[in-house]
């Protein structure tokens, strides 16, 4: 199988901050001996940051990833104590809080916990084990050769003496950590690839998992902030006297963001805000709404773009051409809309800070924290509590700086909690976009060139603009797009920035769930202008995309590809690859005469490479299939007056069980280093469905979300 | 302000809270039982779930002063060792994902089942359309009822 590489550097750092986790910082990252024996005693073994071996026989393991749904909690210790050979009785889990020198990056995004720690994880257990083991033998006086673990002790094989890790902790401490500790091989997996049930799930199911705005403290006070709901505009006035009349009212007062209501309780800040009759200056942006934004982006998609990607000469080709196709795909903004809207709880007190918050940036909610409060970073401490969503959306610390500044200025703990109305307003939108397309084609249906304009707002240039100005490639912005994985002899992407006041961040999948769906749709398009079979067309030209193929043939063959369906019904296909991941769908729909329609069936195929937890795969897949879907049908957020127009479930409408499909999950049989599972998932959902739609009724949808009457003819 | 003794998961509460004051926030801010959970505030999601009489009831709509001398039941007392058949089809289907939803989802589908004791998908959909689940586990819910229908 193949492992990610991971440097010996790499380890060493997670080794050496481990031993000055331990204590008194006598690690020494070099061969020698890393811990002062005489230091150690009744100390845990703590060869790494993340595992630590009691004295009492449990093996505890410190998660620093956020827990929003991913299993991530049970997932990343299945790999620690695989190695380990533990018994997952043993194990045990903690939150990390935020600690760059400890843990390193503690983001957890970009389907990117499991691929970027699963050879460092593996490592860290191993060497446990090893140290384990050695130590086993010492105290036998026995060669290690004799040695072995398994399920949590350490057995001396001609003699069958044991001895649990408990008892051996703390002389394994006092030896050297192996730098390149022997692995298992995969056949040997005794977690890996078997679905551990979840470390959270029972909490999650009588109410005793805490999220952010479950955590109380003593002292604490509630409170709740209001922004100008049109981007950029500024508090102008509000009525002190009328909010503070409410029963349970403390204080209201302007914070740098808006203006912050703080109460006894929930219900009194929320009756105090509206009392508050909040006025504002709504500046420039108050002009704008979505379709003047679509004009602007229409009429700069027309001008000068950054090219992405150039293969051959697509303008050659466009001239050499018998047929042109030309289309544009169009895709809006939309929320993230965690069910936890957002909140934080502050304590600021005598130059420190301490957080409790649902993140999955626990080291930006410390810098932020403590730039807001201009105090060096070790005096912010942050504990992550359990994330009632995340896709993106807490990948921002904007609601922490209402928490402190509050915190701050009360000199009390402060739960801040946005009401949902105000998690609608100010989110970090799905950046909208235009996707123009033109492919060319000769006599006999060859494919000759491919081009692709995407006119979209950038998040990096929101971010820093210095470095993304106008004009500029953001990479991020055509993934997905520049990496169309077909086989055309000549290939064009190109970009065209197109940035507004409207916030724009990273939604679940980013910047592919757009481009997958102009690329997945189009392609399908070239395939029955073709007159060829869409999913044999694609097989054709991926012919050299092995892991595209073998998602594309998976879901094929399990969807019943090519069997007849019903009046009324059809089938769409699609495929593509994001964070380390290949997946294809198909989607099965039903089309009424009057534009109704329902999404039936998907099946869904995933290559992520070794699957870890193959149930925590399955789960994110339908996860991704539900978002995807809820995207697809509803969930468009659109400007009004430079604000957003929806404020709540009402107008921003989510999937219900009503209109859930039966979804099947395949996973590709693989020895490949881990991709990601939780955004991978989402992209080939929407083209499925409009591929779909087009056998059905031959009616092309271009634009999401799908609109009834869009297929009424 | 007026006082109010509220009778929640068999126990007795005495508060002291403003009579519009959702039962929602009186449970989670002045009891402490955050187990509740707030979603959207207008009735549209379903988070808030408790049973009200053995109703299911969604907290952020309904004033404290409707819920005196009702019989309440939130998530905490469902069972008190996770052994309603519904927690423990929870977790046999591995049905949370970030489980923020749960507990509405839960006191929804144990009101269903106590209505119905065999509901079809169909009534399925009818009772769980109410609430929302983001993580989208939607499918899972609907086996995870179906097994604990089977266990009664």
């Amino acid at each position: 199988m193949a492992h990610p590489t991971v440097s010996r550097r790499d380890f060493l750092k997670v080794s050496s901050t481990a031993g000055a986790g331990l204590m008194i910082g006598v690690f020494l990252p070099v061969k020698e001996r890393l811990i002062d024996a005489g230091l150690v005693s009744g100390q845990p073994f703590e060869p790494n940051a993340f595992l630590a071996i009691n004295p009492d026989n449990t093996v505890a393991i410190t998660v620093a990833k956020s827990e929003m749904g991913q299993h991530i909690r049970t997932s990343l210790p299945m790999i620690i104590a695989d190695e380990l050979d533990a018994d997952w009785s043993q194990v045990k889990v903690t939150q990390a809080d935020a600690h760059p020198d400890k843990y390193g990056s503690q983001g957890t995004g970009g389907s990117g916990s499991i691929r970027r720690s699963f050879g460092k994880l593996r490592k860290a257990g191993a060497a446990a084990r090893e140290m384990l083991i050695e130590a086993g033998a010492n105290e036998w006086n026995v060669d290690k050769s004799e040695c072995a673990v398994s399920n949590g002790k350490v057995i001396h094989k001609p003699s069958g003496r044991q001895f649990t890790f408990g008892e051996l902790t703390n002389k394994a401490a006092s030896l050297p950590v192996p730098e390149d500790p022997p692995l298992k091989s995969p056949k040997d997996f005794k977690f890996i690839g078997k679905s551990m049930p979840g470390m959270d799930t029972r909490s999650r199911v009588n109410g005793a998992a805490k999220y952010g705005i479950d955590v109380q403290i003593p002292d604490m006070v509630y409170a709740t902030v209001v922004r100008c709901p049109t981007f950029g505009g500024k508090v102008k006035s509000f009525n002190s006297r009328a909010a503070k009349k409410i029963t349970g009212v403390k204080d209201i007062f302007e914070i740098e963001e808006g203006v912050a209501v703080i109460g006894t309780n929930t219900w009194a800040v929320v009756k105090g805000q509206r009392a508050a009759d909040i006025k504002w200056n709504h500046g420039k942006f108050a002009k704008w709404n979505s379709s003047r934004i679509r004009t602007m982006m229409k009429k700069k998609g027309l001008g000068n773009a950054v090219v992405a990607r150039e293969e051959g000469d697509v303008a050659k080709a466009q001239q050499d051409a018998d047929n042109v196709l030309e289309v544009v795909y169009e895709v809006p903004f939309t929320s993230h809309a965690t069910m936890e809207p957002m909140n934080c709880v502050a304590h600021v007190k005598n130059g420190k800070c301490e957080i409790w918050v649902p993140t999955q940036v626990p080291q930006r909610v410390q810098t932020t924290a403590a730039e807001a409060l201009g105090v060096p970073e070790e005096k912010v401490t942050v504990h992550v509590t359990m994330l009632g969503g995340g896709f993106g959306r807490r990948l921002w610390a904007d609601f922490v700086t209402d928490a402190v500044a509050i915190s701050k200025k009360i000199g009390k703990p402060v739960l801040m909690l946005w009401t949902r109305e105000e998690d609608m307003a100010h989110d970090f939108y799905r950046p909208t976009s235009i996707h123009k397309l033109s492919s060319t084609m000769t006599k006999k249906n060859k494919a000759t060139s491919w081009s692709h304009r995407v006119i979209a707002p950038s998040i990096s240039g929101q971010l820093s603009p210095e470095r993304f100005s106008d004009g500029q490639l953001d990479r991020s912005a055509v993934n997905g797009a520049s990496n169309v994985p077909y086989e055309i002899s000549n290939i064009l992407v190109d970009y065209v920035m197109t940035n507004t006041q409207v916030p724009v961040g990273w939604w679940r999948s980013v910047y592919n769930s757009q481009n997958a769906f102009a690329n997945e749709g189009f392609i399908d398009e070239l395939a029955h202008a073709a007159g060829t079979d869409p999913y044999k067309f694609r097989l054709k030209l991926l012919k050299n995309s092995a892991r595209h193929l073998g998602v594309l043939k998976l879901a094929a063959e399990k969807a019943g590809w090519g069997n007849k369906l019903g009046k009324g019904r059809g089938r769409g296909i699609a495929v593509h690859e994001s964070f380390g991941s290949w997946v294809a769908h198909v989607a099965e729909v039903t089309v009424n005469s009057n534009g109704n329609f329902t999404v039936d069936r998907i099946v869904g195929a995933i290559d992520c490479g070794v699957a870890v937890h193959p149930d925590g795969i399955r789960m994110q897949m339908e996860s991704g299939i539900v978002y995807g879907l809820t995207s697809t049908l509803k969930g468009e957020i659109t400007i009004k007056d430079g604000a957003v127009a929806q404020s709540n479930f009402h107008e921003f409408e989510l999937l219900r069980i009503d209109e859930m499909p039966k979804v099947e999950t395949y996973i590709v049989d693989s020895h490949e280093a881990p991709g990601g599972a939780g955004e991978p998932g989402l992209p080939p959902v929407a083209p499925a469905v409009t591929n779909a739609i087009f056998d059905a009724t031959g009616i092309r949808i271009r634009k999401l979300p799908i609109r009834p009457e869009d297929l009424r003819v | 302000m007026a006082k109010y003794t509220l009778t929640v998961n068999g126990k007795k509460h005495r508060v002291n809270v403003e009579d519009d004051m959702p039962l929602l926030w009186v449970l989670r801010d002045e009891l402490g039982l955050t187990g509740t959970k707030f979603g959207c505030g207008r009735g549209f999601c379903g988070t808030c779930i408790v049973h009200l009489d053995g109703e299911p009831t969604r907290s952020c709509m309904i004033a404290v002063d409707n819920a005196n001398g009702s019989k309440i039941t939130t998530i905490e007392g469902l069972s008190p060792d996770v052994s309603h058949p519904l927690q423990k089809a929870w977790i046999a289907e591995e049905v949370p994902q970030c489980g923020y939803c749960q507990s509405g989802q839960i006191m929804t589908a144990a009101a269903l089942l106590e209505q119905k004791t065999n509901p079809s998908d169909k009534d399925i959909d009818v009772a769980m359309k109410m609430n929302l689940c983001r993580c989208g586990t939607y499918q899972r819910i609907r086996k995870a009822i179906h097994r604990a229908a089977e266990e009664i």
